[in-house]
């Protein structure tokens, strides 16, 4: 089967980038992967949203790389006005994490909220720890990295099990 | 093929292509959905570069292909309108190097003034047209449109749109033994090589009408080959059962779908277990092969984004196909979109939550602008860029947006024939990029044509074309890849021109208010031009390094100069 995440935020959040290391890390575990959100004037500031798919590259290959409305089996939302905005994305069955599970000052960095909410992401999907982090090093600048990681862990820690 | 798989969008797959072809050359103009194919090429080692606008990139780009090079040339939908002078009579020529054309199109509308659908171009200019469905298409159909290109010496269209532009999907390129050839250079000793001479050609390539005749008649005579060869040996999939009946018959099937582009895609998902054909050179159309489809199914449903273009073609060649109800033609598709395509469900559709629009970001030089036009009540004619949010609250401070350096023309309309109280309410609002786009133009315009009460462009230059993520562009001084160039002097082109009041305005200069500047040039009769200096809040620490490292460059040049005695 196709497994569809669908990240929400606002522009500037690390939407975009997140979805990036989620991809990059679901392909290195061998799945067919695709992501899509809209780019330009929704980086000033408003709602962004973007979408992840993967499936087994035989079996279940990706066709349309949308989620298609109401079929996200995940939704993680990074900013609490957005919750309800992005809610209709999400399938009536489907599990929504939003940013209430890491509070602020838990980080070193507000900026690696994104990759700590990963960490909670990744606890629920079949991709192996070392791909997260690959992903996470080649998405962001090495001076990064320890910080990264250690958002990536304490996301991680707080993930629905 | 190689066992490598990358995860690219359909820009950066369009770049690597370009690349691996051996593009000598690619320009463009940034747009949304189009700006990172010539960023993408010029970080993997490629020459590309800013173009002023999209006419002036294309008629490089011929100038290139010309020469033999093959040359990539990247826009967005609504760039080819300005290009589209020079495609339409790029078509009658013959190009040596293969002409590549993107046409990033935006269905949809997430990042630009129209959704025009671009398919009408191929047709109006007679121009090949590829559509890839994914990255990986993307990738092969970049190699495709330069054979296509040089085995007829036609420019080729490859039409891209947001969803193809930007979902990242996964590509394994070309081994490296397999880069750089292509069918028409294998058996061309004067191709291939990284050497171009000029070759005379005046026939092909001076469109004076005893020559251009007989080069339009060239071009139908190309487009025959090339639609031929479509139906032979064309990009072109079907999918679907092959279900056959206890006797082994093989009935027809319902339902046939005909999709191209991300289209196809999301029709796949929606019909599964329909036959479908999807083919990747949309002009001109198999339609030998669409025929011999048609008559496998009962219902022949074409599914494509935007206007009734294949519907309408297929119905034109009386093959009996069913569009899409009209509702369907607005926005981008997706599959819940295309599943109701497909069970001809036209009730309205439930109205997607609405997020929190964009705004100008805190701290943004345009801000104490647009509060200036709002509390003077100015008649503000706007123009396309980060800007344009002026439109919205708080500052409500636009009141036109038509197409890139519009304004100006708009504004000296509106101060024609207004009632002169009104006329001197009116200013034009163009960003640095834009105006060097198609500002310049406005700018003769005014000098030539002042309207009685004069007029005031404010040129709100902050140093980068911003809404795009930041690009260069003539004014600044910086080529693509950020390196120092010839810097366009805005002051001393329209002091040139005979502008009456040029201004060089601080944005960050407080002593005299611009509120106070706008409103006393308002009174007078004179055309007048304000350039509004201050970075974008998001490019200026990146401008500090450039500007940091070209400073380091002319030093170690001064350094390394000879001293010369007197």
């Amino acid at each position: 089967m196709i497994t569809n995440i669908v990240i929400a935020g606002l522009g500037g959040q690390g939407v975009v980038k997140a979805s990036d290391i989620l991809a990059d890390a679901a392909l290195a575990a061998g799945f067919d992967v695709k992501k899509s959100e809209l780019h330009g004037m929704s980086q000033r500031g408003g709602s962004v949203t973007s979408d992840v798919r993967y499936g087994h590259p035989e079996h279940s290959p990706v066709l349309s790389p949308m989620v298609p409305p109401g079929e996200a089996h995940v939704l993680l939302v990074l900013e609490p006005t957005q919750v309800e905005v992005a809610r209709p994305l999400l399938h009536p069955g489907g599990l929504l994490i939003g940013p209430e599970l890491i509070e602020p000052g838990a980080l070193k960095n507000k900026k690696s909220f994104n990759v700590a909410m990963l960490g909670a992401l990744s606890t629920g999907l079949e991709i192996g720890e070392l791909y997260w982090q690959q992903a996470i090093q080649a998405n962001l600048a090495e001076k990064l990295h320890a910080l990264n990681a250690q958002a990536f862990a304490l996301g991680r820690a707080r993930g629905p099990s | 093929m190689t066992e490598e798989r990358l995860l690219l969008s359909g820009d950066d797959a369009v770049a690597l292509a370009a690349l691996h072809a051996g593009v000598r050359l690619g320009t463009g103009y940034p747009g949304t959905p189009s700006t990172e194919i010539l960023e993408t090429f010029d970080r993997l080692g490629g020459h590309a570069q800013w173009a002023p606008n999209e006419k002036v990139a294309l008629e490089v780009g011929i100038g290139s292909a010309f020469a033999g090079a093959r040359t990539l040339v990247t826009m967005k939908h609504v760039g080819l309108n300005v290009a589209a002078d020079a495609l339409f009579t790029a078509t009658y020529t013959d190009v040596d190097g293969g002409l590549v054309i993107v046409s990033a199109d935006d269905p949809g509308m997430a990042s630009s003034q129209n959704e025009q659908d671009n398919r009408h171009f191929a047709r109006a200019a007679g121009a090949p047209m590829l559509e890839p469905i994914d990255s990986q298409q993307a990738y092969d159909y970049t190699w495709l449109a330069f054979a296509i290109g040089e085995r007829w010496k036609i420019p080729v269209i490859l039409r891209l749109t947001t969803r193809i532009c930007h979902a990242k999907t996964v590509v394994r390129p070309r081994g490296v033994e397999q880069r750089r050839s292509l069918e028409s250079h294998e058996t061309s000793t004067e191709h291939g090589k990284t050497e171009h001479r000029f070759r005379r050609d005046i026939p092909t390539r001076v469109m004076i009408p005893a020559f251009a005749k007989p080069a339009h008649h060239r071009l139908r005579q190309k487009l025959a080959e090339i639609a031929a060869w479509n139906e032979a040996e064309g990009p072109m999939q079907e999918y679907g059962s092959e279900a056959r009946d206890q006797d082994g018959d093989q009935p027809a099937p319902k339902l046939g779908i005909i999709a191209t582009g991300v289209a196809a895609m999301h029709a796949r998902e929606a019909a599964p277990d329909a036959r479908q054909l999807t083919f990747g050179l949309t002009y001109p159309l198999p339609l030998t092969r669409i025929r011999a489809f048609a008559a496998q199914v009962e219902r022949l449903l074409v599914i494509e984004e935007g206007d009734p273009v294949l519907v309408d073609d297929l119905n034109a060649a009386g093959i009996k196909a069913e569009g899409k109800p009209m509702r369907y033609r607005f926005g981008e598709l997706n599959v819940e979109r295309a599943r109701r395509i497909i069970a001809g469900e036209d009730s309205p559709e439930p109205e997607p939550a609405k997020g929190k629009p964009p705004e100008l970001c805190q701290g943004c030089s345009h801000r104490v602008v647009f509060e200036a036009l709002r509390d003077l009540n100015c008649i503000v004619a706007g123009d396309i860029g980060c800007y344009t949010l002026g439109v919205l609250p708080p500052f409500s401070a636009m009141d036109t947006c038509v197409c890139m350096g519009a304004s100006i023309g708009v504004g000296l309309g509106m101060r024609h024939v207004l009632p002169e109280a009104e006329a001197r309410r009116v200013v034009s609002v163009i960003g640095d990029s834009t105006f060097v786009h198609s500002g310049l133009t406005g700018l003769a315009e005014m000098v030539y044509n002042p309207p009685p009460t004069g007029h005031l462009v404010l040129i709100l230059d902050n140093g980068t074309t911003a809404m795009t993520g930041q690009q260069e562009h003539p004014g600044t001084g910086r080529s693509l890849d950020h390196s120092p160039t010839h810097q366009l002097d805005f002051a001393g082109i329209a002091q040139a021109m005979g502008v009456q009041s040029v201004v060089l305005i601080d944005g960050s200069d407080k002593t005299l208010s611009l509120e106070e500047r706008i409103a006393t040039q308002l009174a007078r009769d004179e055309t007048a031009l304000f350039i509004v200096r201050q970075p974008c809040v998001l490019a200026a620490p990146k401008i500090r390094l450039y500007e940091k490292a070209a400073a380091g460059e002319r030093e170690r040049r001064c350094a390394a100069l000879p001293e010369i005695d007197d």
